[in-house]
This record gives structure tokens, C-alpha cells and sequence, in this order.
């Protein structure tokens, strides 16, 4: 039965959502405008539409997840996204593949914002609801989904499938829903998928909220008020992007093929940009606080970055990314929309800010270089460069579409060598910063002249020498700007871990949010500069085998094949392939994909045989067993050196219909380093292309060859157990037999056992297939007169396996780095927290 | 010369140094015979080519031809403007790759015969694009 309550339910929730948010927006206009009396009917009555809104819109998110959990098929959104074998986390993953389900996710940390911002403030309460509420409006239009004449505004996740599928099955029935939806994105089936999106909206949602206090703060003339209020914001806002952004790094590290973190593709750009951006507004901001400068600055830093964030969504959503991105997303015709968003704010910004420029104070003092603000200014700047330096090159195909859009003809293409391209300035700007931070943070606590500088930085400064040398002389670190970036990380560390203990000491641990912060930063440089400038890949091809083609040679061949069972060496390691596994439920490790067979039902197999581990038999021969995701394999590799077992590794692929191989590594962890195993291509081995017929006659006890193993015919056994003819049962009077065959594949011995069947005259042959050697043997016939069997076979290929592994050294010190970076901007948001809700508990603000 | 007028001009002289280093280093779209060309002036500059992979009637992919290691593979591509050429892929061949409508190749011609891509980046047919709903079983 088809259910279109929820869908229409769904929709008109979007509509209600997209009303009062305009509503929400022209009340609390008049509940500023009003006359004192009429204030607080109108604050009333503004909070009752805001609150509309928020059950509206989490009415919205309620019905898409009701249709995505209930398997509702008819829906699009449903049908496309999801499918029943898919467990209830990654249920919620495909919420928020589809870009409406990100805008709703948008919308909704929006309105948790809101209600936050509505009880926690009071003289801010009306300008700043009046911005949220509009962008609200601009958002909930993007999934709106109604279409006026020719205009379609917003795409609507409850569209029903027939109404935007051609299939030919919607004429004769129009009743119809698939079975099963197609599934997923198996790269989005990770845990750290279920909360990065989150994390990273509720990010760009929360770069609003300094924005929303700007643009406050300059239509109630209130040109610097707004910076106390907005600046716990703005480092909650950093803090969330940052982590959003060190979430889908982890991910990309942990799942994707790309083999590394960050890869500077323009949708990792675009989150970086607006996140460097908010971290120049929050120093700026902060020295606005204690010295009255850098205000205008931090106006023009907040106003960018919020703009880039949305700069950032067009880029992704618009599809004008096209094929300059891994994972953009596809046009849903929402980038004119998405273009007006953008632009009405900019302009709306742009207009105030003039407007007032005048009436902004300033301050004429021209700052010293031993003032603080000089070195935090100089750090702003910093970073408004690199995010000026990463923007352009992104923004090509932008450039591109601008010039065709004129009718011009323009061929700029990306950097061929993306992270070669960004690297090359991005770590020198780094560096830079590095040095600032600790220099600075001497500046923001002490009164600094000529002399005093040169005492205070003299002991970090020797400490952080010794400190570069034992990491240089330890981690072999012989590259002269890897040496000073080194350099550079150890003094950040050194200098602001040296603030950090005088102010533990000191008992004010709250205020060294800033100093955590940058010994992060150093740690992050250092971790960053091994682990990407000393990736040692090495699955280097030693095999020996050269092309015709003399230039090959300098290529480097950063993948190896490695045959099932068959030693191949590769640096320090001896590796062996050992066939393709699966993950079974309930059992501890992985099951060997042979000794499964594939029933009709999601996930369900049976057990060929025992499946043991540990000395327990966990399932037994006929037992139906329940297969993790049945697409995935997980391919066995063993590492040995000087012949011991050193670690296993199950590095992950499947073969999908629509995105081709999805393979995530695999990797061996340890403090200092991880070794990395991806798997680049796999044999076809549910279905290979057997070769022609070949046979061979050997009497039980002989031996031939088969595909050029030496095959063993090691007798032969009358079957009796009819359990394994399976579906041909043993009846009265049957005789069947099995032959034995073993081969020797390296150090595995092999059993094929083909069996043959007579009944009342009739032969039955059931063959035994190999995968692993591909092989598929039958017994064509026996020989009575002369005691011997003809074996028919047909041969394909071993099972192999091309991989590529790489050595990742101290990445844990990057990991580590982020966390304590984090740690820090947590520390900042409360103290500035805690200022705000003084001076408001005092009725100043 | 005041302090602040010498940082503003460092920093217009660093903006200015990143939009020629951008515009130095960024590519260019050419096609088959353009790169010839570039390649023949000694121009050895990463360029991308955009096309598909050439198709016989019945739409099979041919060309294709994977080397004895898996590792590699070379393959015929026909540019936008109709040329075909043989292109070099130093990675075992992509899982999707015979079905992909559109690929770009990122690379340079090694010598006269071959072009060499040191990134192929497949545009396939999209999941919002797919309408053929699988129409098994009621």
C-alpha cells in the first residue's frame, strides 16, 4: 500500500516551516520598532511564530526519517538513499546523503540555535531573531518543493518516485513500489558518517550567530557592543567547524581510497576557508576587547565568513564544481536559489556595514611592534592570505562559468597537482603562523619592550632548539624545510606550553584556552609534516617485470599484485594474500568467503562446513548463518618478517553496480606510525569466464596437471550422507561418489572433491569449483575396463589481489594535536561565556 | 613611511605573488591535438582532456588493455573534438571505468604515441539521474 499521509504531512510541514519563518522575521522587526508599551505583545508573538517554526521544521526532519526507517519506497528520497538490509545507524547516514536532508539537518541545529539565542539573550533577543529567522526562510525554500508557473522553488524529499521516474512500470501501475531501494553509498557506511555531518552543520549553522549579533549590533548602532555577545559564538562556531573538518579528515583517512586525509579537493576547501576565516575574526575580536582596535577588521572577518560559508554550499551544491571535484554533488536546480541566498546577504552586509562605516570607531593610535596587537594583526592577516591563497584556485570553474556565462571561452583548469600546488604555500603560511603564536603570546600577557623580549624568549627558544634537534636526529628528518617546520612546531609548543604553566600555576586555567589552542597547532604542523612528508609507500612492484616502454621505469609502480597464498617481499615486509573473507555476525573475526554460500534473503548465507574459532564451533555444516553487509569482502593479508606472523590485515572492497570498487583500508596501528593497506582492484570472482573444456584420465593414486598445479587424485569415497547432494537428495538405489582431488598452492593444501551420480541409468555430474585457484573440476566419466576417471576442467585465474600500502609515521601526534586544539577552544568559549553572562546579569546588554 | 602603509604593501605583494603563482599553476582543458602541439613546443605541463572512451557499435568498450601486473593499463580515448588517442594509466584500471559516460584524463603525451595520465577523474551515470527502476516483483 502506498503511503502518501507522510509525504503530504512532510511537505506541508516545509510550508508552515517556510511562512512563519517570515512571519517570525517581520514580528520581531516590530517588536524592535515598537513603542515600549506594545513590546512585549509583540516579543510574545514573535516567539510563538519562532516556536511554529521549530516544531514545523522538526516536524520536517520526523516525517523524512519516518519514510527512510519504515523502508517507504514510493518515496524517492527513500527509494534512492536507503535499503532494507541497511542497520538503523546508517539509516540515519542516509538522512543526510541527499542534499535536502542536509538542509533540513541545517534548518534544524538553526532553530536549536534560536531557542538558545532567545533565552539567553535580552536586549539582543529581536535583531538577532530577525536574521535567523530570514535566512530560516531562505532555507526551508531550498526544500520547499512547489512550483509557481515555470519556477520551481526548492527540491522536496517527499517527492514520490513515480512522479519523477520514467520507468515504464508507472503507466501500467501506478501503484507500484520497488522491493528494495538502491542502497546507500558504501563510502558513507562508517560510523564517523553518522556524526561529521552533524558536526559540520551545526558548524556552518553556527556561523550565523556572530553574524546575526554584526549585522544586530550595526542597525541598533551599536558598533562594538556586539562583539561580547557574538565572540563565545564565533570560538564555538571555529571549535565545531574545526572538528567537522577533523572528522571527515579522520573519515577520509579511515575509509576512503584517496590514501590520506586531506586532499585538498575543493569540497574540503570550501569548509577550510570559511574555518580559517572565523579563526582571524575571533583574534581580531578578542584584541577589540582589550584595546579598542581591529574592529572594523573583525567586522569585515565575521561578515566573510559567513558569505564563504555559504560561498561554500553553492560551491558544493550548484554542481558547477562539475568535474573538478571527487564529490560535489549533483545540480537539483537549486543553485539559482543558492546564488540569491548567497547575495542577499552579501549585499544586505555590504549595504549596512557602508552605512555606518563612518560611525564605527576607530582607533588612531598607530599600534607598536611590541604591542600585541601588532603581532595578532600580523596573524589575521596570516590567515586571510591562506584562505585567499586556497579560495582562487577553487574558484576556477566558478571564473570559468562566469566567462561562458558572457559568452566567452575560458580553459583554466585546476592545478594539475592539487596537494603539490596548496602544500607549497600552505605550509610556509603555517609556519609563519607557528612562529606568531608563540611570539604573540608573550605580547598578550606581558608588557614587552626591546629588551624584555629578547629575555623572556631566550629559555623557550633554547628549549625549543634541543627539542627540534631530538625530534629531527630521531625521526631522520634530513629535508632542510621539513627541518623548519620542525623548528617552527617545537617553538610554538615550547613557547606557548611555557604561558600554559605559568597560568596553571597561577591557578587561571581558564584562561589558557589560547595557549592550548596553539600547542595543538604545533603538534598538528609536526604531525601534518611526518606523516604526509614521509608516507613511505611500500608496495613497491620489486617483481622485476618491465615493459617495453624505457620511460616506465621512472614511474613509480605504487601497487603490487599479489597471488593467493603466493610470499611476495616488499621493503621490510614479506606479505601473503589469503583469500577473500566476510564478516559474519556473531563471530569474532572474519569467515573465509568459501566456506559460505549465498541464500536468497538479505545478508543470509549457509555454513559449507564448520566454521570454528578460538577451539568453538560457532556454526556448523548447514547452519544458516547472518553475513554483515554480504557485499563487502574483507581480503586476508599476513605480514611477515624473517618468517613470523607479525600482524594480519582485513582491508575492505565491493564491488558496487553504480560506483564500481569502494574499497576502505586497512590498518595496522602503532604509537609511532600506522601501516596503511588499501586494495586498488580485485578479481572477478563471482563470476569468471571459465576457459574451454580440457581433460585428463588418471587412475586413483595418480597425478597430472591441472592449470599447472601438480594435482593429486587421492582416491576415491562413496557418498552416504545425503545432506551433500544437497538439492538432488539421495535416493534408493543411487550410487554416488566423490573423487578426491588435492593440490598443493604454495603452503595450502587444496581439497576439489567433483561428484558423480548414478541413478536408474542416469548420470549426474556435480562439479567443485575453486575459487581461490580457479578451477573448476567435474568428473566427465569413469572407466570401468580400465580403472581410471576422466576429469573434465576449465580454468580462469588464481584469486588475487592488487594492493597499495603505505607507512604513515606519527600520525597520532596530528590526532592528538586536533584534540588538544579542540581542548583549548572549549576553555575560550566558557571564560568569554562567562564574561557575556556577567555583563548581562548586570542589564548592560 | 609609516608601519602601516609597509604591511599593506606586503600584503598586496603576497596576494599579488599568489594570483600569478595560481594562474602559472593552473592547468588548461585541451584537447588531444592542442596537446600535441604544447607537448612537441616542449611543453611537458600537466593538461586535462576531456572525452570518453571509445565504443564500438554495439557500445563495448575497446582498447582496453591491462598490463600482465594489474597495475597498470592503457586505453583509447576519443576527445571532445573527435580524436582518438591511447592513453597510459599507471593504476589498475578503476572498478566503473568501461561504464563511464565521460572521463577526464589530467597527464601529458610522454612522446608522440601516447599520452600519459597521471589522474583520470569518471563522471558516471548518477544515482539522481537513474530512472529504470528495477521492476521485479510487485
Amino acid at each position: 500500500m502506498m503511503n502518501t499521509f507522510v509525504g503530504n504531512l512532510g511537505h506541508l510541514m516545509a510550508i508552515v516551516a517556510f511562512v512563519t519563518a517570515i512571519i517570525t522575521a517581520f514580528s520581531y522587526y516590530n517588536y524592535i520598532k515598537a513603542p515600549e508599551l506594545e513590546k512585549a505583545s509583540w516579543k510574545r508573538f514573535s516567539r510563538i511564530t519562532f516556536y511554529i517554526h521549530a516544531v514545523a521544521s522538526v516536524g520536517i526532519a520526523i516525517s523524512l526519517f519516518e519514510i527512510i526507517y519504515n523502508h517507504r519506497f514510493e518515496y524517492f528520497y527513500a527509494y534512492s538513499h536507503s535499503s532494507k538490509a541497511l542497520p538503523v545507524h546508517y539509516m540515519i547516514s542516509s538522512f543526510w546523503e541527499g542534499q535536502e536532508g542536509a538542509f533540513i539537518l541545517w534548518i534544524f541545529w538553526n532553530v536549536v540555535l534560536g531557542i538558545i539565542l532567545i533565552h539567553t539573550n535580552k536586549f539582543w533577543e529581536g535583531p538577532v531573531m530577525v536574521v535567523f529567522a530570514l535566512v530560516q526562510a531562505f532555507l526551508v525554500s531550498m526544500i520547499l518543493g512547489v512550483v509557481i508557473g515555470d519556477l520551481k522553488i526548492g527540491s522536496s524529499p517527499f517527492i514520490l518516485l513515480r512522479d519523477i521516474s520514467e520507468a515504464p512500470i508507472f503507466q501500467i501501475n501506478p501503484e507500484f513500489i520497488p522491493q528494495d531501494g538502491t542502497g546507500l553509498n558504501p563510502l558513507l557506511q562508517n560510523i564517523w558518517m553518522v556524526i561529521h555531518p552533524p558536526t559540520l552543520f551545526l558548524g556552518y549553522a553556527s556561523t550565523l550567530v556572530p553574524f546575526a549579533f554584526l549585522m544586530g549590533g550595526l542597525a541598533m548602532k551599536r558598533y562594538s557592543e556586539w562583539v561580547r555577545p557574538a565572540l563565545p559564538w564565533a570560538i564555538f562556531s571555529a571549535m565545531i567547524l574545526g572538528m567537522g573538518i577533523i572528522m571527515g579528515a579522520y573519515w577520509a583517512y579511515v575509509t576512503l581510497n584517496f590514501g590520506g586525509y586531506w586532499n585538498w579537493d575543493p569540497v574540503e576547501n570550501a569548509v577550510y576557508v570559511p574555518w580559517l576565516i572565523m579563526v582571524a575574526a575571533i583574534h581580531t575580536m578578542i584584541t577589540y576587547k582589550k584595546s579598542s582596535t581591529a574592529l572594523k577588521t573583525s567586522i569585515v572577518l565575521v561578515i566573510a565568513s559567513f558569505i564563504l560559508v555559504l560561498y561554500a554550499t553553492f560551491l558544493v551544491r550548484s554542481g558547477v564544481l562539475g568535474d573538478s571535484s571527487v564529490h560535489s554533488f549533483t545540480d537539483l536546480g537549486l543553485s539559482g536559489q543558492l546564488l540569491i541566498y548567497m547575495l542577499f546577504f552579501l549585499v544586505i552586509a555590504i549595504f549596512l556595514s557602508v552605512k555606518e562605516w563612518k560611525n564605527i570607531p576607530t582607533s588612531d593610535r598607530e599600534a607598536s611592534v611590541y604591542s600585541r596587537e601588532f603581532w595578532i594583526f600580523i596573524g589575521a592577516t596570516t590567515l586571510g592570505l591562506m584562505a585567499f591563497q586556497v579560495i582562487l584556485p577553487t574558484s576556477i570553474p566558478v571564473y570559468n562559468a562566469i566567462v561562458e556565462g558572457l559568452g566567452g571561452i575560458s580553459n583554466m583548469a585546476p592545478p594539475a597537482d592539487q596537494v603539490g600546488f596548496y602544500t607549497k604555500f600552505q605550509l610556509w603560511f603555517a609556519v609563519a603562523l607557528a612562529l606568531l603564536t608563540g611570539v604573540g603570546q608573550y605580547f598578550w600577557w606581558n608588557k614587552m619592550d626591546k629588551h624584555e623580549l629578547k629575555n623572556s624568549l631566550v629559555t623557550p627558544y633554547i628549549i625549543s632548539m634541543i627539542l627540534a634537534a631530538v625530534i629531527i636526529t630521531l625521526g631522520k628528518v634530513y629535508d632542510i624545510s621539513y627541518i623548519v617546520v620542525v623548528l617552527a612546531g617545537a617553538f610554538t609548543i615550547v613557547a606557548n606550553g611555557s604561558i600554559l604553566i605559568k597560568l596553571i600555576k597561577a591557578k587561571t586555567f581558564k584562561l589558557a584556552g589560547g595557549s592550548l589552542a596553539h600547542v595543538g597547532l604545533g603538534m598538528i604542523l609536526i604531525g601534518v609534516m611526518f606523516s604526509s612528508g614521509y608516507s613511505d609507500t611500500i608496495s613497491i612492484n620489486m617483481s622485476g617485470m618491465t615493459y617495453k616502454k624505457d620511460w616506465e621505469d621512472d614511474l613509480n609502480k605504487q601497487n603490487v599484485l599479489l597471488w593467493i597464498n603466493k610470499p611476495l617481499q616488499m621493503k621490510d615486509y614479506e606479505v601473503i594474500y589469503r583469500g577473500r573473507h566476510k564478516k559474519v555476525k556473531g563471530f569474532p573475526g572474519y569467515v573465509k568467503a568459501d566456506l559460505l554460500e549465498s541464500v536468497d534473503g538479505i545478508n543470509a548465507a549457509v555454513a559449507l562446513q564448520d566454521i570454528d574459532a578460538k577451539g568453538k564451533t560457532y556454526f556448523s555444516r548447514g547452519d544458516t548463518v547472518s553475513i554483515v553487509l554480504e557485499e563487502n569482502s574483507y581480503f586476508k593479508v599476513e605480514y611477515y618478517q624473517e618468517d613470523d606472523l607479525k600482524f594480519t590485515l582485513f582491508p575492505m572492497s565491493q564491488p558496487n553496480p553504480t560506483m564500481g570498487l569502494i574499497s576502505s583500508p586497512d590498518s595496522k596501528r602503532y604509537l609511532s606510525k600506522d601501516l596503511y593497506t588499501h586494495v586498488s582492484a580485485i578479481n572477478d570472482y563471482e563470476d569468471p569466464e571459465w576457459k574451454e573444456d580440457q581433460f585428463e584420465n588418471s587412475e586413483p593414486g595418480g597425478q597430472f596437471f591441472m592449470n599447472d598445479f601438480v594435482t593429486n587424485f587421492e582416491g576415491t569415497e562413496l557418498i552416504s550422507d545425503p545432506q551433500e547432494l544437497r538439492d538432488l537428495s539421495l535416493q534408493e538405489g543411487d550410487v554416488a561418489i566423490r573423487a578426491k582431488l588435492s593440490i598443493m598452492d604454495n603452503d595450502v593444501k587444496r581439497l576439489i572433491e567433483p561428484m558423480f551420480l548414478i541413478r536408474d541409468n542416469q548420470v549426474g555430474k556435480i562439479a567443485a569449483i575453486d575459487s581461490d585457484l580457479g578451477i573448476k573440476v567435474e568428473i566427465d566419466n569413469i572407466l570401468p575396463e580400465e580403472g581410471k576417471f576422466v576429469f573434465k576442467y576449465n580454468t580462469y585465474q588464481k584469486d588475487y589481489v592488487v594492493m597499495k600500502a603505505s607507512v604513515k609515521p606519527f600520525i597520532n601526534v596530528l590526532w592528538l594535536g586536533t584534540i588538544i586544539m579542540l581542548f583549548g577552544f572549549c576553555t575560550a568559549i566558557y571564560r568569554r561565556y562567562d564574561e557575556f553572562t556577567k555583563m548581562r546579569n548586570k542589564g548592560l546588554e | 613611511m609609516k608601519k602601516g602603509h609597509i604591511i599593506g604593501l606586503g600584503i598586496i605583494g603576497v596576494a599579488i605573488m599568489i594570483i600569478i603563482t595560481s594562474i602559472g599553476d593552473a592547468s588548461t582543458y585541451e584537447s588531444f591535438s592542442t596537446a600535441k602541439i604544447l607537448a612537441t613546443n616542449g611543453n611537458d605541463n600537466a593538461i586535462h582532456v576531456v572525452g570518453e572512451l571509445k565504443k564500438s557499435e554495439y557500445g563495448q568498450v575497446v582498447g582496453l588493455e591491462v598490463h600482465e601486473d594489474k597495475t597498470s593499463f592503457t586505453f583509447l580515448m576519443v576527445d571532445n573534438n573527435g580524436d582518438e588517442q591511447q592513453v597510459y594509466y599507471n593504476e589498475p584500471v578503476p572498478a566503473d571505468f568501461a561504464r563511464s559516460e565521460q572521463v577526464v584524463v589530467i597527464g601529458s603525451f610522454r612522446n608522440e604515441e601516447l599520452f600519459v595520465a597521471d589522474k583520470i577523474l569518471m563522471k558516471c551515470p548518477s544515482k539522481y539521474q537513474e530512472t529504470d527502476v528495477k521492476s521485479a516483483s510487485l
